[in-house]
């Protein structure tokens, strides 16, 4: 797709799973050219993971693998032999950005850390995406993401008003990658005025982290620690979800302001309950929670949350269903925004990916499958790094290319 | 000392409570201008929101409203009067950026909508954030944070199968929108780079949950009829234990990935009898007594703080970790060590702690070199120094409730 705004730039992914991943595919969607750099000596769990087509479990066919991996390229290289490590500095050597998210001091052992591949390529920006950055006494911290977001203090907040807690997956991958998103862009704007590259070091916990202010600043001027909530606000009530006709259906619905009060309780056709003391504005709602989402639930429950929404949304009040991906695939603001769409890969067609999720007014962006393992090695290595198809014949024997 | 990263990039935020501001200094916070735009009188919502020192109600030491407007600059415009809105136009003519989080309605009721601002300023890249985006059948909707959240599916798989699903809080969806429009807003200003021209940019809130938070398991959806399940405490079953378990003093996080991870664990803690059951000794078979499996690993657990088993984890390498609380932060040596917390001293709050940056860049650093303006702080500098105003002429726009 001609005229992308990150069309000309290069970018180096030494890395796995979910943020690393995402981070690359984000600047691919807008045009850069992001190379995978994998292993069948190491492979990525999600090349080993449940497949979404068929019983066998297949490098190619793992749902988040093709999320994640839309529109990168993918190179193999056996980073455990030196030869192939000389052959990607000589490809970060004609790149802009290096990304890798192994833990700390990983990328130094190959000789493809910032310090190394800054010698091949001065202007390099090269990002680490790490659980808690490159230093401190937790540095070494093992973790996946599903127990990152413990780290954060999100979990601590997360469960229901009684203190019963839930689990909750990577919330720190998509946030690490949107934000290192920023870093990277941000220092590439720094490079193209100033010819200066720079090192970036993201710690996941610690962007997750800025992103509870509000509570940190709560025990720092108060002393008080914020538990879990459930669904609800210190601000404002009605403010939850809540059950609606079928299995497992519900819908958000909240009111702010005492002009949404008096449109919502109308819209609900003002039952005898709604005159009451104790729901009469925000303070005697809030404090009488409990018994207010009893009464709702009891409206809510004699209909689809798709009714839910049009009847109140048509009084101004804000409700909206909750949808799973068989609802998100049929709603029709979904579709409009096209938030996913069907590509098309050797092996299976009409997978449904998510879509970059920005839309512009002028810009595009692209929209692809993921790589399979090794699917540019020709184009890496023979095309841009000018090998000939005898060596890289070698190189592939040898397992350096693997 | 060599320039920031975002030096010299203009931006205009016309925005109130989360998305708008905190999208605004990200980019504020390395190196770009903002210029924050408040109602005259009752300024951002987030003055009134709090939390407050001593939870006495402040409109200058609103904890949120501190942390997320550090580094602006403030004005107060009454947008909603016809010379606000040229005024306002007046100060986008020499920006780069505006972001903005209003309803879409509201904006094109003020003659601010892209096409208007378009003549302006063609280079103008207007960042807009809102809970559904711009486009389609629910662009009007009313929606708040929750609302966004649960469109968008965050809930699918959080929270007990027998209650209601949760969302993440405090605003997460917010925030969502927030480092979305920080993201999406440079790709904006590349592509400016090659044209010239600025362009919209639509920020949903829904939509970049949807995809980014949830999207990933649509192929399993469509090919294998599978649907995000809630599973309470505790992880998606195929592996065990796996999920958030209570202990003595809060809860503990652990995913057994690996049986060798539980194998260390058990020994680390003494090999207790119970564990030596055949039936936890197999991987497989583990997961058919998850309820016995879990009564036993808790009544370990809740004689063991935090920290004692954080330790544990942390030496022999398992991928479990303690669920830390606010103050749990506060007091981490780990973020101590990387000097997460800023010292920001404001006019009225005083010195305060805040959260840090996000991340760390080597040659151009994120930093706070202003507090949060209070009401109105820089007009003289915004309207008399930069657009030429004489004093009189801002007396007259205050009586008239411009300013």
């Amino acid at each position: 797709m001609a005229g992308l705004p990150l069309e000309g730039y290069r970018g180096v992914l030494l890395g796995r799973i979910w943020v690393a991943p995402v981070l690359s595919h984000l600047l691919a969607n807008f045009g850069a050219e992001v190379i995978r750099v994998e292993s069948m000596a190491n492979l990525c769990f999600f090349r080993r993971s449940l497949p979404f087509f068929g019983d066998q479990i297949d490098p190619d066919l793992n749902s988040a693998f093709q999320n994640w991996n839309q529109c990168l390229l993918s190179a193999t290289a056996n980073l455990s032999k030196p030869e192939a490590v000389e052959l990607i500095q000589r490809l970060v050597a004609k790149s802009d950005i290096v990304i890798e998210n192994y833990p700390p001091g990983t990328m130094a052992r190959h000789g493809l850390d910032y310090e190394s591949l800054r010698q091949v390529k001065p202007d390099i920006i090269y990002i680490s995406l790490t659980a808690v950055g490159q230093d401190g006494p937790l540095r070494d911290v093992k973790t996946y993401g599903p127990t990152l977001g413990a780290l954060t203090g999100i979990d601590s907040m997360l469960g229901y008003p009684d203190g019963e807690p839930a689990f909750e997956y990577c919330y720190t991958d998509p946030v690490g990658a949107v934000t290192a998103f920023f870093f990277v862009l941000s220092a590439l704007r720094h490079r193209s005025r100033t010819g200066e590259g720079q090192y970036i070091d993201l710690g996941q916990a610690e962007s997750t982290t800025c992103l509870m202010g509000e509570a940190l600043m709560e025990y720092f001027m108060t002393g008080r620690v914020r538990g879990m909530q459930g669904n609800r606000s210190l601000h404002m009530a009605p403010h939850n979800l809540y059950p609606c006709q079928g299995e497992d259906q519900w819908v958000s619905i909240a009111v702010k302001t005492e002009e949404e009060w008096k449109a919502f309780t109308r819209a609900i056709g003002e039952p005898e309950w709604t005159e009451e003391e104790k729901f009469a504005d925000r303070f005697n709602r809030l404090h009488n929670q409990e018994e207010l989402d009893k009464h709702i639930a009891e409206w809510t429950r004699n209909h689809a949350p798709y009714e839910v929404m049009a009847i109140l949304q048509k009084a101004g009040v804000a409700a909206a269903p909750h949808l799973n991906e068989q609802g998100q695939l049929y709603d029709p603001h979904y579709r409009e925004r096209q938030v996913y769409v069907e590509v098309d890969h050797p092996k299976v067609a009409g997978v449904p990916i998510y879509t970059a999720p920005w839309r512009f007014s002028e810009t595009q962006f692209k929209s692809g499958r993921a790589p399979m393992l090794g699917e540019h090695n020709d184009y890496v290595y023979g095309e841009l790094m000018g090998l000939s198809q005898e060596e890289i014949a070698r190189l592939t024997e040898e397992q350096v290319l693997y | 000392m060599t320039e920031q990263a975002l030096e010299g990039l203009k931006v205009v935020e016309y925005g109130q409570f989360i998305s708008a501001p905190y999208c605004t200094k990200m980019m504020a916070d390395l190196g770009a201008e903002v210029i924050k735009v408040e109602e005259p009188g009752i300024g951002d919502e987030a003055r009134r929101y709090g939390p407050f020192p001593n939870d006495i109600p402040h409109p200058e030491q609103s904890g949120l409203f501190l942390y997320l407007n550090s580094n602006k600059l403030g004005i107060t415009l009454n947008v909603r009067t016809a010379t606000g809105q040229r005024i306002l136009k007046e100060l986008l003519r020499e920006a780069d950026i505006l972001v903005e989080n209003n309803p879409p309605q509201l904006i094109k009721d003020l003659g601010l909508d892209y096409p208007c601002l378009k003549e302006v300023n063609p280079r103008l890249i207007m960042t807009s954030i809102t809970p559904y985006g711009q486009t389609g059948p629910y662009k009007d909707y009313k929606g708040y944070d929750l609302n966004a959240q649960v469109l968008g599916g965050q809930g699918t798989v959080l929270g007990n199968p027998n209650r209601e699903p949760l969302t993440f809080q405090p605003s997460q969806g917010h925030y969502q929108g927030a480092i979305n429009g920080a993201a999406a807003t440079m790709v904006a200003l590349f592509a400016r780079e090659a044209t010239g021209l600025g362009q919209r940019v639509d920020i949903s809130e829904f939509q970049v949950i949807a995809a980014l938070q949830r999207g990933a398991f649509m192929p399993m959806h469509k090919f294998q009829g599978a649907i995000g399940t809630r599973n309470a405490h505790r992880g998606i079953a195929l592996l065990w234990p796996y999920g958030v378990f209570l202990c003595k003093d809060g809860y503990f996080t652990i995913m057994t990935l690996e049986f060798y991870h539980w194998q260390s664990f058990i020994e680390a803690i003494g090999s207790p009898e119970w564990a030596t059951d055949p039936k936890y000794t197999d991987q497989f078979t583990m997961a058919l007594y998850a309820d016995e499996l879990e009564a036993h690993l808790v009544s370990w657990l809740v004689d063991h703080t935090k920290q004692e088993i954080g330790e544990i984890c942390f030496q022999r390498k398992l991928p479990f970790q303690p669920v830390y609380s606010v103050k749990d932060l506060a007091e981490s040596e780990q973020l101590k060590a990387r000097d997460y917390f800023v010292e920001i001293d404001h006019p009225v709050a005083g010195v305060l702690k805040y959260p840090g940056a996000p991340a760390k860049l080597t040659k151009t650093p994120w930093r706070v070199d202003r507090p949060a303006p209070l009401l109105g702080e820089h007009n003289e500098e915004v309207y008399c120094k930069r657009l030429g105003y004489s004093e009189g002429h801002l007396a007259e726009l205050r009586r008239a409730g411009v300013i």
